[in-house]
């Protein structure tokens, strides 16, 4: 993660953020530097949460800025999302990341999104994490390919299995967003 | 939450399902969490599990098996013992359980609070998490037996796992034996056939990698995985290796990662470009191997892969100017299809504009073509990369800037709120530059005062603020005030700083903005928000000498209510310096005098010293001061009273005679050592006792202005991404702790100023060096900062030649040459030369470095024994009459200059030719002078024909010099400057405009 001060050029995530009514987490994901300890990084949380909970991003997502840093976010029943990049960046590629995070989950966790159902899936919510953004640089911005990637759980090895069953998850996931897109 | 009703109904279903021996995990977890929810309700729950209860001990039982006791009543830090101490048993699955019952129930839902209750805990919470592991180990272990529940068992391994690495995220740096520990524990995790979970394995070991020494136990695991025929093994295995893989390694990995880089799924191609990008910060050597490759995916159907081949191009190529221009020119003609592929290359574009620029002044600007179709693009991202691409272009033209207002205008009605935050943000940075190009939107940005988002609406003030004209302030001023009451602190105080440049704008405009300032001041704030607004005040009082008496009035009434000591105490003391010149300053008597009655001993003390000021100004006024400043006598506290006394014997009790020069100087004389200094100078004076009264003379002058000066210099950071580590960028202090630390130069006395690097070598050389110019009073040391840029060899004996036959005052007196220059290690040699005290001279150094090359074994890092000598030529230097100017700023201009008086004051004028602008004129005068710009004095308001500078330093000799410019320029671009220069010393007021002359 020293690889940050060199890569002006290319966009990058500073953190992805997933916290519950309260404030507190759910999970996250750091990739940057700026927040070296984990009190640091707890008290950033607090003071976005803090900052943005009062705000209404229930239906498009949200924007606003703390500490030089530009942060987008959502909320949905009793979960937060939030992603956080420099103040340099392009606002609309947050803005893509957060809802290529925020559509993975809604697959991942069947249309429930909420923070039990989210708990009890934590697992999955960890690897569509690690699927959005390696070390910064953005790797899928696609809701339906990240749950895709992620929901290809409990299959032995094989790879005519594994095959059939990324095709059976997109499947789910395609039926999922249209029922999301219809209500 | 959960009345008892609601949960025993899922219980009972739970019950049946176990019954069943269907342990899947939603069942479990529903236990779980109706067993934290509901105590009461998760105790029957557990019942129905067979568990006997009773509160205070839980005796857990399931399938006939006693698991473990848990003593609910104890603090969680001790019941973590009882649970590791069992964790012989056999029943694993118990352990399990009972690991995560306790870290449900304990833990507070939440899997992460309880987390930060202490050390302790932590250490019990590592001691959990790996004894869960061991049970889940063996777990697996016998499932690869009897495969009758493999799917559970994987299950609630993988949610076990995903909890103890949110757990390792959480910790501050785990005990490092745990974490060992832990690491071994996830490893046997290998042997599971589980996708899900050898994904969870991964993400531990990433997260895990930073405190483990034994990455390498994983490595071939990891690199089976790599050769695995399932293509999400692959790209995972492959993105953990490269994190936690080092060079050695990587060498054996290479062949697959290039051949995983044009595999044809596009997920593990991105994961093979994605870690080469994080590679290249630490191997580039071996990084930079894979181009062709790399190239070749950049043709890549599939777009994230496109995206990611680009930018690890570009930073392979980053440091060859024409590859880059190169790859540019290709990829513009249109094979990019991905978004971000296309931001990116939009990005690479307009560096590539930004450094041609400078070759191409005439004519079109390369390249513009293309930014100007991506205006036009289908994703919004594109086209609000390109527009604030052209926007933030050097120089740019009205022209070539109307295209891409036009979509950012599109934007900013849009209904999605990040548009139209990212538009009015960009369009906020334009008016700061061209504030008439942005008045078209003006109407869109109307409305958006009323956006439901507070950082669009201050944005969107903001900006009209900047481009509004003199006519809509009113109606401006008028929509600000509703809007006032609702934003939070932080919003107000930008919109008060850009009232206060808007002010200083349109100056007639100062009743209305005023009123605007005085008004919000009354209201409810914060103590930023209140400084911002005197602030603010303060200097438009300062600046526009018409609102001078309603300003001061506002002031005084401000103070009347005023919580905050530290302002009261700011404006009693302003009040002070600028009450007795206004018209009539016996108005603002009762104010202070209210002060005295009412405040506390602060406000008390400053009360007074303004009397005391009214007195000394003003004769007519005298008697009634003394009337006041004898009632302070008789205050409670020690500084008022002693305050008063002074003041009253200071100004001449009783009699009104005319007030002395002496009295006055003392009273609005600023102190002209900085307060730092003088704390030091203070501190060592009482730690050794003496007779000597103390010398405030024999306090420093200098200001250590340096920090302040990198805080002030704009934040946009170099782009030279590859040039070497510049030279130690501490403050001047440090150089003199390193020059006094050499014997040869501590003779030297004090250093007098230490310039800024200046490059000797281009960029990307084999050897780079900068030198620093230190201005003693009889010598110049110059400091050669040296980086060796090749790794195969070591340099001895640096030494560098300067020939100073074009610097004839100067005559060498020594040099220290550097021992030896490993690779990448930068390190000095210094060059001493005398020269005349106290004069300026100049010259120009025309510089050799001479050393001896030895080769050095890369694998080993040995050095040959033998070296061959060699000299590399290195560009001249000189050394100006700038470096023997200290940048000192003065708080108070206008004061310091009329304390100077005018016998010193040398006034001359000079044509400077025609110029690009005002703004190029005034830099390339202050840059010649190396004096610091005050009062904000050096940014020249766009369009504005003429334009006054004022600068102030300490010359060699510790002479204070102050500068006046006044600038002017005329249609055809000529530029006119008027100089005055004021100083301690004449002749050195002379030697400024010498400098000017020859400049």
């Amino acid at each position: 993660m020293a690889t940050f001060l060199s890569q002006e050029a290319c966009p990058t995530i500073k953190n992805i953020l997933l916290l519950d009514s309260e404030g507190k987490r759910v999970a996250v994901k750091y990739y940057s530097d700026d927040w070296p300890t984990n009190s640091a990084k707890l008290a950033f949380e607090k003071s976005i949460f803090t900052k943005t909970q009062k705000t209404n991003a229930r239906t498009e997502a949200e924007i606003t800025m703390l500490e030089n840093n530009i942060i987008v976010y959502k909320f949905v029943q009793d979960l937060y999302f939030f992603v956080t990049g420099g103040d340099d960046e392009n606002e609309l590629i947050l803005a893509t990341v957060l809802q290529g995070f925020f559509d993975a989950v809604t697959l991942l966790l069947r249309n429930n999104v909420e923070q039990r159902e989210a708990l009890e899936n934590l697992d999955l919510i960890l690897l569509c994490l690690d699927e959005i953004v390696d070390g910064g640089i953005v790797l899928e911005t696609d809701g339906s390919i990240i749950a895709g990637k992620v929901a290809t759980h409990n299959m032995d090895d094989g790879a005519p299995l594994s095959e059939q069953t990324i095709s059976q998850a997109l499947a789910t996931a395609r039926e999922h967003l249209t029922r999301s897109l219809l209500r | 939450m959960a009345t008892p009703e609601s949960s025993s109904a899922p219980a009972m279903e739970i019950h049946k399902k176990c019954e069943a021996g269907n342990l899947e995990r939603t069942v479990f977890n529903h236990i779980l969490w109706v067993y934290s929810e509901n105590l009461h309700d998760g105790m029957r729950a557990l019942w129905s599990f067979k568990v006997e209860c009773d509160m205070g001990e839980a005796r857990i039982r399931c399938r006939g098996f006693v698991y473990r006791r848990v003593e609910i009543k104890q603090d969680p830090c001790t019941m973590a013992q009882p649970l590791v101490k069992k964790d012989d048993d056999r029943d694993e699955e118990g352990s399990l359980w009972a690991g995560i019952i306790f870290f449900k129930l304990k833990l507070d839902y939440s899997p992460f609070l309880g987390i930060e209750k202490g050390a302790v805990l932590q250490e019990a919470r590592v001691l959990m998490t790996l004894s869960w592991m061991q049970g889940d180990v063996r777990r697996a272990k016998r499932s690869r037996r009897s495969d009758s529940d493999v799917v559970t068992v994987s299950l609630s391994l993988s949610l076990s796992l995903s909890l103890s690495l949110s757990a390792i995220q959480m910790h501050i740096t785990p005990v490092r034996f745990e974490a060992t520990e832990v690491f071994f524990a996830v490893t046997k995790l290998f042997q599971s056939r589980d996708i899900g979970l050898r994904r969870m394995v991964y993400l531990m070991i990433k997260e895990l990698s930073p405190c483990a020494d034994e990455v390498i136990i994983v490595t071939s695991s990891l690199m089976k995985d790599m050769n695995s025929r399932t293509d999400m093994y692959r790209a995972n295995a492959i993105r953990v290796l490269c994190r936690i893989t080092d060079g050695t390694l990587l060498t054996q990995i290479e062949r697959y990662l290039k051949q995983a880089i044009v595999d044809k799924n596009p997920v593990v191609a991105s994961a093979a470009l994605v870690s080469g990008i994080h590679l290249l910060q630490t191997t580039p050597e071996i990084v930079k191997r894979w181009s062709n490759e790399v190239q070749e995916a950049v043709q890549s159907r599939a777009a994230l892969v496109q995206f990611h081949a680009l930018a690890l191009l570009h930073q392979i190529r980053q440091n060859d100017r024409l590859a880059v221009s190169k790859l540019v020119t290709s990829l513009t003609k249109g094979s990019v299809r991905s978004p971000l592929a296309q931001c990116l290359l939009i990005r690479y574009t307009s560096q590539v504009i930004r450094e041609s620029g400078v070759n191409t002044q005439t004519g079109d600007r390369p390249f513009y073509d293309y930014l100007e179709g991506c205006l036009r693009h289908k994703a919004e991202m594109v086209i609000f990369e390109a527009a604030r691409a052209i926007t933030e272009l050097s120089n740019v033209t009205t022209r070539e800037l109307t295209p891409a207002i036009t979509v950012l205008q599109l934007f900013l009605s849009s209904s999605k709120p990040v548009l139209r935050f990212a538009a009015v943000r960009t369009l906020n940075k334009v008016a700061m530059t061209h504030p008439m190009a942005v008045t078209n939107c003006n109407i869109d940005m109307e409305s958006l005062i009323s956006d439901q988002n507070r950082s669009i609406a201050t944005l969107a003030i903001t900006t009209l603020l900047k481009t509004g004209n003199e006519s809509s302030v009113d109606r401006l001023m008028k929509q600000i005030t509703s809007f006032m009451s609702d934003i939070a602190d932080e919003f107000k105080i930008v919109v008060v700083e850009a009232i206060r440049s808007l002010c200083l704008k349109f100056p007639l405009k100062y009743r209305s903005l005023m009123n605007f300032l005085s008004s919000i001041l009354r209201e409810e704030g914060g103590f930023e928000f209140k400084k911002a607004i005197v602030d603010s005040i303060v200097i438009l009082i300062r600046d526009i000498p018409d609102a001078k008496e309603s300003g001061l009035l506002h002031l005084c009434e401000f103070i009347e209510d005023c919580e905050f000591t530290y302002l009261s105490t700011q404006i009693l003391h302003f009040l002070g310096n600028e009450g007795p010149k206004t018209s009539d300053p016996s108005k603002y008597i009762r104010y202070i005098y209210n002060r005295v009655i009412l405040e506390n001993a602060t406000v008390r003390a400053s009360a007074v010293s303004t009397l005391a000021k009214f007195g000394a100004m003003i004769d007519s006024l005298k008697p009634r001061i003394f009337v006041l400043l004898r009632r302070c006598l008789f205050d409670t506290d020690d500084e008022v009273r002693d305050r008063a006394t002074l003041y009253l014997n200071t100004l001449g009790d009783g009699s009104v005679a005319e007030t002395d020069k002496d009295v006055k100087e003392f009273l609005f004389g600023s102190l002209d050592v900085p307060l730092t200094n003088m704390e030091t100078s203070l501190k060592n004076y009482i730690q050794d006792p003496t007779e000597e009264p103390f010398d405030i003379n024999s306090v420093p002058k200098e200001v250590k202005s340096q920090p302040l000066a990198e805080k002030k210099a704009p934040g946009k950071k170099p782009t030279g991404l590859g040039a070497p580590p510049s030279a130690p960028t501490s403050t001047g202090d440090a150089y003199e702790r390193l020059l006094s630390s050499i014997p040869e130069f501590a003779s030297f006395g004090k250093l007098f100023k230490s310039s800024a690097p200046v490059e000797l070598t281009e960029a990307e050389t084999e050897y780079a060096v900068n030198v620093v110019k230190h201005i003693f009073d009889r010598h110049v040391v110059f400091q050669y900062n040296c980086t060796n840029t090749i790794p195969e060899q070591l340099l001895e004996n640096v030494t560098v030649i300067v020939d100073a036959s074009e610097a004839e005052e100067f005559s060498e007196v020594g040099t220290k040459p550097l021992r030896s220059l490993p690779y990448d290690t930068p390190a000095q040699t210094f060059v001493a030369f005398e020269k005349p005290e106290g004069v300026p001279a100049v010259g120009k150094f025309s510089n050799m470095l001479r050393f001896t090359v030895k080769e050095v074994d890369p694998s080993t890092g040995e050095a040959e024994d033998d070296g061959v000598e060699d000299e590399y030529q290195l560009e001249d230097f000189e050394v100006a009459a700038a470096d023997y100017i200290l940048k000192v700023g003065v708080s108070n201009f206008k004061n310091a200059w009329e304390s100077m008086g005018p016998d010193s004051e040398r006034i001359d004028e000079y044509g400077l030719g025609p110029r690009e602008s005002l703004t190029e004129a005034v830099n390339a005068v202050i840059n010649l002078l190396g004096l610091q710009p005050c009062e904000g004095t050096e940014v020249v308001p766009s369009n504005s024909r003429s334009h006054t500078c004022l600068l102030s330093g300490v010359y060699i000799g510790n002479v204070k010099v102050l500068v006046r410019l006044s600038f002017g320029i005329d249609g055809t671009k000529e530029v006119a400057m008027k100089l005055a220069v004021r100083s301690e010393d004449e002749n050195v007021s002379d030697a400024i405009h010498e400098i000017v002359a020859s400049g």
